[in-house]
């Protein structure tokens, strides 16, 4: 295969993953809800969706319960911060730490194993394609849709939204149940398709990149998708590196996301205006209504 | 929903003391269930689990080892969060103070004598806070999020580890594993009783301090109110840029303590994995004791439990002991749920009014 | 009261009661409301006019009581069956959203098909045939107060109502623009639209409504035709006693100036800002001087300035006593005697989880010797200060120091005001001091402000109340868009010349530099 073929291809297959997370939040987040589980939500995804293929054998389900387990910790992210109303940034980061722990204890058993991997049709992952007709359909739903506009208004503010009639709780929750679908989606693509295996901690941080694309992204659909890309590039230097044989330290390469996504996050947030303009104005905070 | 939260008038001091019990108690009691799923009787298990640990001298000695670190970056991260500064790169900054500590005696193995240990713990200190500095500088100047950067700052500062043991700083006696020499004499931190080394001493310094500081001095009402009303800490004429950049460097520096002793004790030397993700059961630590250091104090020990008795049920139960992990996620869910008692209470919604016949008017 | 009984109404509330808590917001209130009526819900704050009305609006259900509509018996479980009925309401605080634009903050109100651009026609056909100008893709977070608050009329005239509920309404509008309110209001009482409209202005509500049901304390005083009664009489049925006027003040002395700015300039900050443009302004101790503004206007910013929270260009714009602080922050600025009160007194002027003790720390640590010693904090003298304001100033609590949020509003904003007063600051600044204070609190806090202004202190005050600043200012300077008008005494102003001032300002000042060039 062409070599400039495959690096497209892995650009690709690396940006995917991000795609389908971020896209996720960035309609949590549009509701006003901070979910920085993702990560949590993402590995859980990840083993059930391995777990489910191996005990099975069937990839296809592999993808159901990935998303089902992306949802059921939603679900419990959601009882706490929307029914409980805790605090929404260390509840998020307990989703992250009980993901972690509960998928390692979970997998330990398919560790080693081979995957059942996701077939492909036309030569094609249909996870691919579906990650843009996902983001399409988000960027309809949201900019062209009633729904949508609920959703926008839930996260400008809920107060008013609550003063209008509308069911700021159960908007929340719905959202968050998706991106959780999302999450857990994105964990199967890369136990199912990236890497057909299991490895504790395979995310490796793709969560908390995903959350810093949200950012980058200024809440905007397409421009997750530019954002998700450019880290695909990112990710792919050290591979390139280690197929041209630069004298340069794997750790290095490997650390460059991190080191990206860092970078990132300070040129969008020095530009305040972008940030403040765009980001939903009820972001993060309670919401407990009147009766 | 006919069962609504409703905003107390006042925060209930007693729910802020019972919410963690009460977590604990959950926690125990889904602990006893995942016991019986798993096939092992529940009492057993939770006696292997939390009462086990607690019954020997060695065992009370490791609860200690343990609880050093745990407390030592909980302190920091609690006076953090009371700020609302969410510093999640404790792991980072422990990792970033053994680097620079552990550079001593990697680089100057034949230096032995006391000031070998302070210029160790000094710059353990230091590295942790210079690694904790980037995110508060970023967050202070560009605005950035400081969760995820100083997250992002953990999985470099792995990596940057991991480079430095398998190439530079490798022992080259040491047959290719990727480690450092072992360090030695004034490179390793005193003994105090059994295997509790000073770091114990160093972690109730910090607890205690910062508890003073926290509760009676100005710092400590600067930094509750910025966390609390950050406009009404304009108005009183504290500085919040000011504020961030102190939580960092304050936890941070003492993340880079934990690190520091950790290896000067426990590891004895550099390696890839030095810690067992201490900087993240920190978090969990500062929730459990409230965010107020003395409560960190006695979370920490709590929280030791948890590791010791995973590393018992490997042993007497056959079961793994990432369920200590799992017990740690679940406790903290517990109490971030049972807190929630604390500001709020549930009500009972009354029914609607009844279309019955109206009353005259007066 | 009159007999309602028989007659045809379109909305009976029917002994409303309504708990929070320990609270009766409502206790046995009854309403009727005519076809075609202006009627006025009268009562100061906290009496339980907006928690009656979120009642008959859907948005609160009532622990007890009935609803008829047209003679029904009906129950009101949301806003959105409120509006089926024929209800609709423009709130005191607009349920806008900043980030949407007017079509779609319209939208998010109306049932039915989605559709933006038909929606935007029907938008700018009704706002221009009512005298209401609107421009459908504008962002509301652009606009300005008066315009935000004409879509949300707007936005119920768009679903036919029967009766429209305003709830205080001119607190955000200049004179003029009210005028323009009741034009539309009576248009729309003429058409068959009932009005219900809640507001504490008696002016208004004498020129305005047929008739009146006035609130004191959750439960209804009266019923009477407002057309009947003089102001007087009506705030006594308000306040249910006479209301304490600010005893007559003594000729302030000219003193030498203890607070100047000069020609302070500030920038925007951020895209919803107003920017400050050379405001000048000379306040003499013995005095009290009113700022005037219509919310909006550059009120917050040039408190801001003042305070010390937004540091200044140029260290002479701002003196204290003759000595220039614009380049020091507040804790300076206090050092040297001044002392504010901000609008928002929970989140800014006090924390609201922290008690009464604590609060007093948070403004007077760095002036008051006793309170930190090495850096420790003094709880006993905070304690001994707190207890002593609540005493002079008649703060109702509790517990002994309860926290800042457990007090009502308006005793909390007597607590931030007397923290401050107990200081004997040279020069007080307070921004929007009886803001959402019932009348007991706050003429407890006006007749303070005078006092301490007639010890010698120099008092700045910002308020949106004209009422309130013809009360006790002596003089009187107008904001608008981020500009002073001059100071003049009050007596040679009248509401009218503040109204064109707030309007006009600019225009007033491009003569004045036409005339020196």
């Amino acid at each position: 295969m062409d070599a400039s073929l495959a690096v497209l291809l892995t650009i690709v297959t690396a940006a995917t993953p991000l795609l389908l997370a971020a896209i996720g939040e960035l309609v949590v987040e549009r509701s006003g809800v901070l979910n920085l589980g993702v990560e949590g939500m993402m590995v859980m995804g990840a083993v059930a969706g391995f777990g489910a293929a191996f005990l099975t054998g069937n990839p296809y389900v592999g993808v159901i319960a990935a998303i089902i387990a992306g949802m059921a910790m939603a679900l419990l992210f959601g009882l706490l911060t929307l029914t409980l109303v805790s605090n929404q940034v260390a509840t998020g980061l307990s989703l992250t730490l009980l993901g972690l722990g509960l998928s390692g204890l979970l997998g330990e058993s398919f560790v080693g194993e081979p995957g059942a991997r996701l077939p492909k049709y036309f030569g094609v992952d249909m996870l691919i394609p579906f990650s843009f007709i996902l983001t399409a359909a988000v960027a309809y739903v949201l900019f062209r849709t009633k729904a949508g506009l609920i959703i926008r208004a839930v996260g400008d503010s809920h107060n008013s939204a609550h003063a209008l009639g509308y069911r700021v709780i159960w908007v929340r929750y719905l959202c968050v149940l998706f991106g959780g679908g999302c999450a857990g989606l994105a964990g199967g693509y890369l136990s199912l398709v990236y890497t057909p295996q299991w490895v504790e901690n395979m995310t490796a941080g793709r969560g908390w990149i995903a959350l810093a694309l949200v950012v980058f992204a200024s809440w905007m659909p397409w421009r997750l998708v530019a954002g998700a890309y450019l880290f695909g590039a990112i990710s792919i230097l050290s591979f390139v590196g280690q197929t041209r044989a630069w004298d340069i330290p794997t750790q290095f390469m490997n650390s460059l996301p991190y080191l990206g996504t860092i970078l990132a996050l300070v040129v969008i947030s020095a530009n305040r205006r972008l940030t403040r303009m765009n980001a939903p104005a009820s972001l993060g905070q309670a919401f407990v209504p009147d009766r | 929903m006919p069962l609504v939260l409703e905003k107390r008038a006042e925060r209930s001091t007693r729910m802020a003391l019972l919410s963690p019990v009460l977590a604990i108690l959950l926690t125990v009691i889904t602990g006893a269930i995942i016991f019986a799923l798993r096939g092992i009787d529940p009492l057993h298990g939770l006696y292997v689990y939390f009462i086990e640990p607690l019954t020997q001298l060695w065992s009370l000695q490791q609860l200690i080892v343990k609880a050093t670190p745990l407390v030592l970056i909980g302190v920091g991260l609690a006076v953090c969060y009371t700020a609302n500064v969410w510093n999640i790169g404790a792991e980072g900054q422990l990792t970033a103070g053994a680097i620079l500590g552990g550079m001593i005696p990697v680089l100057f193995p034949e230096w032995q004598s006391p000031l070998t240990l302070l210029a160790m713990l000094i710059l353990g200190i230091a590295g942790g806070m210079a690694y904790a500095a980037i995110p508060a500088v970023l967050k202070t100047r560009f605005s950035a999020n400081e969760i995820l950067t100083s997250l992002m700052l953990v999985y470099v500062a792995r990596l940057l580890l991991d480079w430095l043991v398998r190439g530079p700083w490798r022992d080259p006696q040491g047959f290719n594993f990727p480690k450092t020499i072992t360090f030695s004499d004034w490179q390793l931190l005193p003994m105090l009783w059994g295997s509790v080394h000073a770091g114990a001493l160093f972690a109730v310094l910090a607890a205690v301090i910062l508890a003073f500081v926290m509760g009676r001095m100005l710092k400590g009402f600067e930094i509750r109110v910025s966390g609390s009303a950050p406009r009404a800490g304009r108005f009183a004429g504290f500085s919040r840029p000011r504020t961030v950049l102190f939580c960092f460097l304050l936890s941070g520096g003492l993340a880079g303590l934990a690190g520091i002793t950790e290896v000067a004790s426990v590891v004895g030397q550099l390696q890839p994995q030095i810690s067992p993700d201490y900087g993240f059961a920190a978090i969990i630590v500062a929730f459990l004791g409230r965010l107020n250091p003395l409560g960190v104090l006695v979370a920490g020990l709590m929280l030791a439990v948890s590791y010791l008795g995973g590393e018992a049920a490997q042993v007497s139960l056959g079961l793994s002991d990432r369920i200590a992990k799992v017990f740690q996620g679940i406790l903290l869910f517990f109490i971030l749920g049972c807190d929630t008692l604390i500001l709020y209470r549930f009500r009972w919604l009354k029914t609607q009014v009844s279309a019955t016949a109206a009353q005259p008017a007066e | 009261m009159t007999d309602e009984i028989g007659k045809d109404h379109l909305l009976e509330a029917l002994h409303i009661v309504k708990i929070f808590g320990n609270l009766r917001a409502n206790d046995d209130v009854s309403l009727y409301v005519r076809p075609g009526e202006i009627h006025a819900l009268l009562g100061e704050n906290g009496a339980g006019k907006s928690t009656l009305v979120k009642i008959i609006y859907g948005a609160l259900q009532p622990t007890s009581g009935e609803l008829r509509w047209q003679g029904a018996p009906v129950t009101i479980p949301s806003p959105a069956a409120a509006r089926k009925l024929g209800i609709g309401m423009v709130f005191q605080h607009f349920s806008l959203f900043e980030a949407l634009t007017v079509a779609e903050n319209i939208a998010l109100a109306l049932p039915g098909v989605f559709d933006i651009a038909t929606l935007s026609k029907r938008i700018s056909s009704i706002s221009k045939d009512y005298g209401l100008p609107l421009e459908p893709s504008a962002t509301v977070g652009d606009l300005s107060v008066g315009e935000r608050q004409r879509i949300e009329i707007i936005r119920c005239l768009l679903q036919e109502p029967k009766l429209l509920i305003m709830d205080e309404p001119t607190a955000v509008l200049t004179p003029q623009e009210a005028d323009q309110l009741f034009l539309v209001l009576e248009r729309l009482a003429k058409e068959g639209c009932s009005i219900l409209y809640i507001s504490h202005r008696l002016e208004e509500v004498k020129r305005l409504c047929q008739s009146a049901t006035i609130l004191r304390m959750g439960k209804v005083v009266a019923c009477v035709d407002p057309r009947k009664e003089t102001a007087a009489s009506l705030a006594r049925l308000m306040v249910g006693g006479d209301i304490h006027i600010v005893r007559p003040k003594a000729k302030p002395k000219s003193g030498k100036p203890r607070l100047t700015l000069d020609r302070l300039s500030l920038a925007q900050d951020g895209h919803f800002g107003v920017a400050l443009r050379d405001v000048s302004l000379n306040v003499a101790g013995g005095e009290v001087v009113a700022i005037a503004g219509v919310a909006g206007n550059g009120q917050s910013e040039l408190f801001d300035a003042v305070s010390g929270e937004k540091l200044l260009k140029r260290n002479e714009a701002l003196l204290i006593d003759g000595k220039p602080c614009g380049r020091r922050g507040i804790t300076a600025r206090r050092k040297m005697g001044a002392a504010f009160v901000p609008e928002e007194r929970l989140g800014h002027g006090a924390v609201p989880g922290f008690r009464l003790s604590e609060n007093v720390i948070l403004t007077r640590y760095a002036s008051d010797k006793d309170l930190t010693r090495s850096g420790t904090i003094g709880r006993d003298a905070a304690l001994a200060v707190s207890e002593r304001v609540i005493k002079s100033f008649d703060v109702r609590k509790g517990k002994p120091d309860p926290e800042a949020r457990a007090l009502s509003g308006g005793n909390l904003q007597k607590f931030v005001v007397g923290r401050e007063l107990d200081r004997n600051p040279a020069v007080l600044i307070v921004n929007q001091p009886t803001w959402g204070v019932d009348a007991g609190a706050a003429a407890t806090i006006r007749q303070a402000l005078v006092d301490l202004a007639r010890a010698g202190s120099a008092i700045l005050v910002i308020s949106q109340d004209l009422d309130e600043i013809f009360e006790i200012a002596d003089r009187i300077a107008v904001i608008s868009r981020g500009q002073l008008s001059q100071a003049r005494p009050a007596s040679e102003l009248t509401r009218e010349k503040i109204g064109l001032l707030m309007a006009g300002e600019h225009e007033v000042r491009e003569e004045r530099h036409a005339a020196r060039a």
